[in-house]
């Protein structure tokens, strides 16, 4: 940018020419003379000097030409740069933490759920389901310790965190309290689990689901920035490529000679560099939405649907730990099961979390949705009769029986067993949308990367081949 | 020694019944002879309950105790089920135990002993829990004949269900942790916070004095003994039966000196079937006649509880 109007400069002091006679006396006299008064006058008024001469007015639009396809080039690279490190963050760090914020929330409902199965089994809990506990919970605390390191302290996620990290630790005491006191046959282990799980179902559950809240939002903060369109870009393309068509134009009146090759040039780099761009930006665009609609979206209702479904297993187990002294989880059950599936009124069909997931889910996960939705249906069937034996026979056994068996043979025939199918295939799902969503959104950024170099060179080219085309016509006049 | 002898009777009569299935009864079967050995206390209440709100009830007052089969008996005989409700979480009282899937206790016997009596055959009764707060709303819905689990009879219940006469005498007691210094009930909760079940006697016994510094209302009494455990609260109040549940399942707490808001426990069944609390109140004379009601103390309560069984029984005062 500096050359040319040194050029310029110097230019000054060339022999006089044809038609700018008059005006090289003027610039002359004040060029020489009181270097005050050429400062007096400014640069600006030497620039308008210029104009009034033809090689003048070819330097300028040389500059105009190396500005405007330079800040084009630099510009765009900037910006698709920018969506590249947005598309990469989506992938290699908001995303997971947004997916782990979600595991988090899921461990924990998965642990207390598990401790009220295992507490209903008292002394005959199968290890199993103690080390299904006991794995929920470590998982839990190695997601909560990996998001902490991976997020910054002034993030609003810190602070759920750091939440969970403390009342993690004085969740798991409550349950082995609950489980001491209930071996020594004392009713207090019961109401020890039912404040457990209060303490969970108040405190560390919803600080884990504001906290996937914040990395949701963090994830679509994301998204939405590497799937911003680069106005400035394209404007100040066309910028360039009106101004390269307008000189040359102005060339081919003034000389006849319709081709000039480095013009030519500058403008098929400054149009490459534009459609590049163009492609770039909306092959950005329409990957990350797909990435979204396929991915992160159902992925979102989909976690939310086995949040729903671990609540409404836990409220069964509940009820049963409660012994008929409280009818808050009966009704905690009616609640979430109708979060999760209501039947809905005749003309519009069923609706809730597991209904909207079977919507939204790709077709590779539609299976095991479908699958965990007619598992959902059996659990139910198999819950009306546990209650009913409680409720209608007084049968209490029978219920719990139904719902939870340590005899092996009756296992495939419990509630248990239904939700574990419905969970399982929930997860089945959540893995496959994952893996969509990380196939769809993974090359993006390198693409835009990509994008950035060659619109950053395309513009150097430009300005270089605009240069080098103007001067050529300048040459002509020495 | 005449006397002696029908009390021997009785006992034999009474064991008779408790044993499960050893003696089916006739529907008339054991009507005179207990209605002849009831006591003369119980002979003697023999006016219609009263059932008006206010301070003027009396609560030891029920149907006198008959052994005949009114339509109410009647129907649930034809339905072959007596559904009674119990407490599953009241240790020693009504509870269940997690190793052997029994639901045990006092209440539990006594609810099994009227159940056999009246239906005659351990199998057709039906025990069921019965969440606290909704007592009442089973009973009144029909969704149990009868309610057999700590409940106070108070005038404003009197009002919605009918109770039998009273089995048990209850008050409100404070428990402390051992390292309370309190020694009374108004030093245990003066300024302190307090834990109470909602809806019972001892919320509204805190409710009426001014000086607790915070009640705390919780589900079941049992979560208040959580929260001593945790510290979140310095004293509990329930009534003495729960007091001593929740002193026998904790060391370290102790219940202090004195006693709230005497009252008395019953069986509470629908407010029109006269003829159903007649047959429950004829029971329950036996029962207590017979030596059950005291072993049954012996064998849940006597441990726990601060004075003999005969303090427990209720007298018409």
């Amino acid at each position: 940018m500096a050359t040319p109007v040194r050029t310029k400069e110097s230019g000054a002091h060339a022999p006089g020419r044809p038609d700018g006679s008059s005006a090289v006396p003027a610039r002359r006299a004040g060029g020489r003379a009181p270097g005050i008064a050429a400062a007096a006058a400014g640069p600006f008024a030497r620039l308008t000097q210029a104009t009034r001469t033809a090689p003048g007015r070819l330097r300028l639009a040389g500059a105009l030409l190396a500005v405007l396809t330079l800040a084009f080039g630099a510009l765009t690279a900037a910006q698709l740069n920018s969506r590249a490190q947005a598309a990469n963050r989506v992938v290699s760090y908001s995303q997971p933490l947004s997916q782990a914020a979600a595991d988090i929330h899921l461990s924990l409902a998965d642990a207390d759920t598990t401790a009220a199965t295992g507490f209903l089994l008292a002394g005959a809990e199968p290890r199993a389901v103690r080390a299904r506990y006991e794995e929920d919970l470590r998982r839990a605390s190695q997601l909560i310790s990996e998001a902490a390191a991976r997020t910054t302290t002034s993030s609003p996620a810190q602070e759920w965190l750091s939440a969970l990290n403390q009342q993690v630790p004085v969740y798991a005491g409550l349950v082995e309290s609950a489980r001491a006191e209930n071996r020594q046959g004392f009713p207090l282990g019961g109401a020890y689990l039912r404040y457990a799980s209060e303490q969970m179902r108040t405190v560390l559950l919803p600080a884990a689901a504001k906290l996937t809240a914040a990395e949701n939002d963090a994830l679509a903060a994301d998204l939405a920035d590497a799937r911003a369109t680069p106005w400035a870009g394209y404007l100040l393309g066309l910028v360039a490529l009106t101004a390269l068509v307008w000189v040359q134009l102005a060339l081919f009146r003034r000389t006849n000679r319709v081709f000039n090759i480095g013009m030519l040039t500058a403008t098929a780099a400054v149009l490459s560099a534009a459609l590049w761009l163009t492609v770039a930006a909306t092959g950005a665009d329409s990957t990350l939405r797909r990435a979204e609609r396929e991915g992160a979206a159902p992925l979102r209702v989909l976690n939310a649907a086995r949040v729903d479904v671990l609540t409404a297993r836990l409220a069964e187990n509940l009820h049963l730990v409660a012994r008929g002294s409280s009818t808050k989880y009966a009704e905690l059950w009616s609640k979430t099961t109708g979060h999760l599936f209501d039947g809905g009124t005749p003309g519009r069909g069923p609706v809730g979390t597991l209904v909207e997931a079977q919507r939204l889910a790709p077709p590779d996960a539609g299976g095991p949705v479908d699958q965990a939705l007619r598992g959902y249906q059996q659990w139910r069937e198999r819950h009306d009769v546990a209650v009913k034996l409680e409720n209608v026979d007084g049968d209490y056994q029978g219920a719990l029986d139904t719902t939870v068996t340590v005899k092996e043979a009756d296992v495939p025939k419990t509630a248990d067993a239904s939700f574990n199918a419905v969970d399982q295939q929930l997860q089945r799902a959540a893995v496959l949308e994952e893996g969509g969503f990380r196939d769809a959104a993974l090359g993006v950024d390198k693409d835009l990367r990509t994008a950035a170099v060659a619109v950053a060179l395309l513009g150097l080219l430009a300005a270089a081949s605009a240069v080098r085309g103007l001067g050529r016509r300048l040459a002509e006049y020495r | 020694m005449g006397r002696a002898t029908v009390r021997a009777t009785r006992t034999a009569v009474a064991l008779a019944l408790l044993a499960s299935g050893a003696v089916v009864l006739g529907a008339g079967g054991p009507q005179g002879a207990p209605t002849a050995g009831a006591t003369p206390e119980l002979r003697q209440a023999s006016a219609p309950q009263q059932a008006q709100a206010g301070n003027d009830c009396d609560v030891y007052q029920s149907v006198p105790p008959s052994g005949e089969d009114g339509a109410a008996v009647k129907a649930i005989k034809a339905r072959r089920n007596l559904v009674i409700g119990v407490d599953q979480n009241s240790f020693r009282w009504g509870a269940r135990n997690p190793n052997t899937g029994q639901i045990e206790g006092f209440d539990i016997d006594l609810a099994r002993a009227i159940g056999t009596a009246i239906m005659g055959d351990p199998e057709k009764v039906t025990l069921k829990a019965v969440p606290t707060s909704e007592r009442i709303k089973f009973v009144q819905e029909g969704r149990v004949d009868l309610i057999v689990r700590t409940m106070t009879i108070t005038c404003d219940r009197l009002q919605q269900v009918a109770f039998s006469k009273p089995y048990f005498n209850s008050s409100q007691r404070v428990l402390v942790p051992k390292s309370s210094t309190a020694r009374t009930i108004d030093e245990a909760v003066d300024g302190k916070t307090v834990c109470a079940a909602s809806s019972s006697s001892a919320e509204d016994e805190l409710k009426a004095r001014p000086k607790v510094g915070k009640l705390v209302s919780v589900e079941n009494h049992l979560d208040c003994l959580v929260l001593m455990q945790l510290g979140r609260i310095d004293a509990t109040m329930t009534d003495d039966g729960l007091a001593a549940s929740q002193a026998a399942q904790d060391q370290t707490v102790r219940v202090v000196d004195g006693e709230v808001r005497p009252a008395v426990m019953g069986i509470a069944m629908l407010k029109n079937s006269t003829d159903l609390t007649a047959r429950v109140n004829q029971v329950l004379a036996e029962y207590h006649n017979s030596g059950a009601w005291r072993a049954g103390y012996d064998k849940w309560l006597k441990p726990y509880m601060l004075n003999d069984a005969e303090h427990y029984w209720p007298t018409q005062r």
